[in-house]
């Protein structure tokens, strides 16, 4: 037998080992980035779902300045928490747009008279066709868009009180 | 039985999509549409097909590619469509892509090597 | 109590597996007479950790709940035979399962083991020593099974209905004693290859371990299938999850070792190719437990994910594995093969039967694997799934089931006789089939078309090694094998038709409103809420015709409280011709409900092709026993056993 096949599967083994050792070091991801990032934002028009403020379009995201597109629903218990880090956001001058997904009027107007409503704009999403689109998999996810339409950044889960240093530097970034 | 334990908590309120739970009435269509949807791998309960997951993004995936069907979209189309948005980890089926390449050569590796190691053992030499 | 005596047990029995291995050293060198001492603690390591895991069922039947183990696991409430099954239903009490077969399998090899030269017999007691070694010390370090809680909790937290179903509780067993039943195979293979005494002996010492445990794991691999058909309401069989994977990849091993031993043992060839197999069998199954305990791979079927102890197995895996790949390189230029075999032979096709099931091996392996190195090499993430596993591994598990055909026909040495025209009947059948698919079903798929075709070339093919004057005197093991490659056919066929024939019909109906679904009209009568033991449910009343009578199924819909969760049990009607299975699902705004109805023709035939297949296996293994017994009543052997064994 040649020295080749002899000793073939103890490389092989090394190499199995080397991928597990690996992969037992680094944690596994599971969440599905959006391959959006660098692309301009699909075009779409959703209609408003409440009264006082207008539905939104992707023309609305290519005005001249970033702008923040969080992608939540009253269903969604992060999301509770994060209005209030958006708030936030909203009083450092940032412009925040909402896509409420497989949302009704009613219990949408009731969670943000209870928690806040940062958003100039919402646009309703009945069927997740809008956040199919973008590449979102969940609530809450938010984007950056900046001023002609393009997506910047993708951020998976709610946005924390820690990451809004992180957020303002990629808005600004995105100028 | 429901594998996928998030379905249950983050449940939305509003029924599913028209064409989640239907199949569309050209036999040829469905066919092609439920075929791509055992290939297209569910956002929220990641071990399944988006034709076999409970969750309600699955439902709202099952009714766009039926609806893009039926508006007359190849298969190929919608998929890549969705891998344009997710990127190939959507797909069950690997893309042509580069990084997918050695799936395909694999076995014909396999096989060569196999071919080799035991051409020493037959011997095609007629014996009188 | 209780608890302790079985800890201490376990320790005891980790002490004697450590003296088995250190005595087996000197022993197999030849400066210590030490045979009867190993042989002795090796059957008391097998009573010791009998008694273990006697203690761990009396606590869970008990439900001593100051055992944290059953406190996490198990309930007073619980139905008295899942209390006990909620044994082996955790991570801690399969780990106990595992090496109490390692250590009971040592036992029995011990004791029964004749065929084996001794010094060979020594080193594979002391390599089965040296494996319980590392899962004993993973036991009583990482996964103490009888850690006790201080003080008692009330109530234990175990109550999950899901894992009170008889399928879920009883397979685990049924695998651990295939998967480690492989552990003689390799620890054989490694004695023989210290002592490089591998010869046909030491085939004829491994087959019976190597096809008892191949049987377990077709049978529990051919019933986790329908479990998972009737439980998990999408109709499928095989779904290529990598747990599922992890599960097939040692019975591909072993389908492989089993037909090279049978080289080994009849023309002392194929050494190299036996050891490695033999070794690469039992490696699988450490492969296969690590990678559904660590959480290294995302499957529908997660289990309680622990890195920590998903680094210890990983460990032992380095260890044992390359121990015994370091062990095969260094010895196997030692081996001496014979002269090569004629192309058709009885060997030959044995070998391309190797070949073609290493290959299949090897494509899921790649393809389970696939993702994670291209993840950490590229950081990319990609999915492998069904459609890549049927389109490689389909047509090369058809060209292997059209040469099982064959092989079994040809003579060992060199086949003389015209092997192709005993042929020509199975051969006219397969092309018949192939015509009447392409008649009756223009549309077909290509490999459920060669599915059917080569099943009916397989199953006319399979029978043949029994047309000799009287089939009746043929021995058992020839009858097994018959049996066995007869059921890959019935198998094919349920297959085939599974893939080619199902009809679905996917609806949102109202009480009153008729579908069809194949040949069957199925009226939908309404939902009507119900209770059982546990739960509350919601059943729909379905009356299913296809011509005379109707039948009435009820799927439901199972309401959970503790913890909150529904599952859908389907009701599903079996017929000569196929199976009707129903499901049930949620309320639409509209007042309809979704239905889900399917119509599987022959698709039963999948399992009964798993279950032949075992059968046949068991023959030749009664086959073999007694014609062992036999021989050692009788030396002479009847001419024609050389021809088809």
């Amino acid at each position: 037998m040649s020295r080749a096949a002899r000793f073939a599967p103890l490389i092989l083994l090394v190499l199995l080992l080397a991928g597990l050792v690996w992969r037992l070091a680094t944690p596994v991801d599971t969440d599905v980035h959006s391959r959006l990032e660098g692309q301009p934002v699909p075009a779409f028009t959703l209609a408003p779902i409440l009264p006082g403020k207008p539905g939104l379009a992707s023309a609305d995201l290519a005005t001249g300045r970033p702008r923040l597109v969080n992608v939540f629903a009253s269903w969604c218990v992060p999301c509770v928490t994060e209005i209030g880090v958006l708030e936030q956001l909203q009083a450092k001058g940032v412009a925040i747009d909402g896509i409420a997904v497989r949302d009704q009027p009613q219990a949408l107007a009731a969670f943000l008279a209870r928690n806040g409503n940062p958003y100039e704009r919402i646009g309703s999403d009945p069927q997740s066709q809008i956040q199919i689109d973008l590449g979102s998999s969940g609530v809450p996810e938010s984007f950056i868009v900046d001023g002609r339409g393009i997506i910047r950044y993708q951020q998976i889960g709610p946005i924390e009180a820690s990451d809004v240093p992180m957020i303002l530097a990629r808005l600004e970034a995105a100028k | 039985m429901l594998l996928c334990p998030i379905v249950a908590t983050a449940d939305s309120n509003l029924p599913p999509a028209y064409w989640s739970n239907r199949q569309l009435p050209d036999p040829r269509q469905e066919a092609r549409a439920d075929a791509l949807m055992q290939e297209i791998r569910c956002l929220v309960c990641q071990g399944q097909s988006i034709a076999d997951s409970d969750a309600e993004l699955a439902g709202d995936m099952r009714d766009l590619v039926r609806r893009r069907i039926a508006q007359g979209q190849s298969p190929d189309q919608v998929r890549s469509w969705l891998i344009q948005r997710y990127g190939s980890w959507i797909s069950y089926r690997p893309t042509s892509e580069p990084a997918a390449w050695p799936l395909w050569i694999a076995p014909l590796v396999l096989l060569g090597t196999g071919a080799i190691l035991i051409r020493r053992r037959i011997s095609t030499r007629r014996r009188p | 109590m209780i608890a302790e005596l079985g800890l201490a047990a376990l320790w005891l029995a980790a002490g004697l597996a450590a003296l088995q291995l250190l005595l087996s050293i000197p022993t197999v060198r030849g400066s210590v007479d030490g045979a009867g001492t190993i042989r002795a603690v090796a059957v008391l390591q097998g009573i010791l950790t009998l008694t273990a895991f006697a203690a761990l069922l009396v606590v869970f039947a008990r439900t001593d709940l100051s055992v944290a183990l059953v406190f996490e696991n198990s309930h007073s409430a619980k139905p008295f035979i899942y209390k006990v099954a909620g044994a082996w239903g955790n991570h801690e009490g399969s780990m106990l399962l595992w090496v109490t077969v390692l250590a009971v399998a040592g036992a029995v090899f011990a004791v029964l083991a004749r065929r084996t030269g001794e010094r060979t017999l020594i080193a594979a007691l002391g390599a089965q020593a040296a494996l319980g070694l590392g899962f004993y010390a993973f036991l009583l370090i990482a996964s103490n099974p009888f850690a006790r809680l201080d003080p008692a909790p009330l109530e234990g937290k175990g109550l999950n209905p899901l894992l009170q179903d008889p399928g879920l509780a009883f397979r685990p067993p049924t695998l651990y004693l295939g998967y480690v039943g492989l552990s003689i195979a390799f620890s054989l293979a490694v004695g023989a290859l210290v002592t490089t005494e591998v010869d046909s002996r030491l085939a004829r010492a491994m087959r019976p371990w190597v096809l008892g445990a191949w049987i377990l794991l077709t049978l529990g691999i051919t019933a986790g299938s329908y479990w998972a058909y009737y439980e998990l309401g999408w109709g499928g069989f095989w779904f290529w999850d990598p747990v599922e994977n992890a599960s097939l990849m040692p019975w591909l091993a072993a389908t492989a070792l089993l037909h090279s031993i049978n080289v080994l043992a009849a023309r002392a060839a194929l050494k190299a190719w036996t050891m490695m197999l033999a070794v690469l069998a039992f490696s699988m199954s450490m492969v296969g437990t690590f990678l559904v305990r660590s959480g290294v791979l995302t499957s529908v079927h997660a289990f309680a994910i622990d890195p920590e102890r998903g680094t210890f197995l990983l460990a032992l895996l380095a260890i044992y594995v390359g121990a015994a790949f370091v062990l095969f390189a260094v010895r196997a230029p030692r081996l001496r093969e014979g002269a090569p075999f004629e192309l058709v032979s009885r060997e030959s096709g044995l070998v391309i039967n190797n070949l073609l099931l290493t290959v299949i091996l090897g494509i899921v392996f790649v393809g389970t694997l696939y993702p994670l190195f291209v993840e950490a090499i590229t950081g990319e993430k990609l999915s492998v799934g069904a459609p890549y596993f049927n389109a490689v591994a389909g047509p090369l598990a058809l060209l292997l089931a059209a040469l099982v055909g064959i092989g079994p026909l040809l003579s060992w040495r060199r086949e003389r006789r015209p092997v192709l025209k005993r042929l020509t009947v199975p051969a006219l059948l397969g092309l018949t089939a192939l015509v009447i698919t392409v008649v009756l079903s223009p549309h077909l798929a290509i490999l459920p078309r060669l599915g059917f075709t080569v099943a009916a070339f397989l199953a006319a093919a399979a029978p043949l090694p029994l047309t000799v004057r009287n089939p009746l005197r043929a021995p058992l093991a020839t009858w097994g094998m018959v049996v066995s490659h007869f059921g890959i056919a019935v198998a094919l066929v349920g297959m085939a038709a599974n893939g080619a024939f199902t009809s679905e019909r996917l609806a949102v109906a109202r009480p009153g409103q008729q579908l069809t679904v194949g040949p069957w009209t199925v009226a939908f009568d309404g939902v009507t809420p119900t209770a059982g033991k546990n739960f509350t449910a919601l059943e729909a009343e379905l009356r299913a015709s296809r011509g005379e009578g109707a039948i009435i199924l009820r799927p439901q819909t199972h309401y959970f409280s503790d913890p909150p969760m529904e599952t859908s049990e389907a009701a599903i009607r079996t017929f000569w011709n196929g199976q009707l299975y129903t499901v049930v699902g949620r309320e639409d705004p509209s007042g309809g409900w979704q239905l889900r109805l399917w119509w599987k023709p022959f698709v039963t035939l999948i399992w009964a092709g798993g279950a032949l297949i075992a059968i046949g296996g068991a023959l030749a293994l009664l086959g073999r026993a007694l014609g062992g017994w036999r021989s050692l009543r009788r030396r002479s052997a009847p001419d024609w056993r050389e021809r088809y064994i």
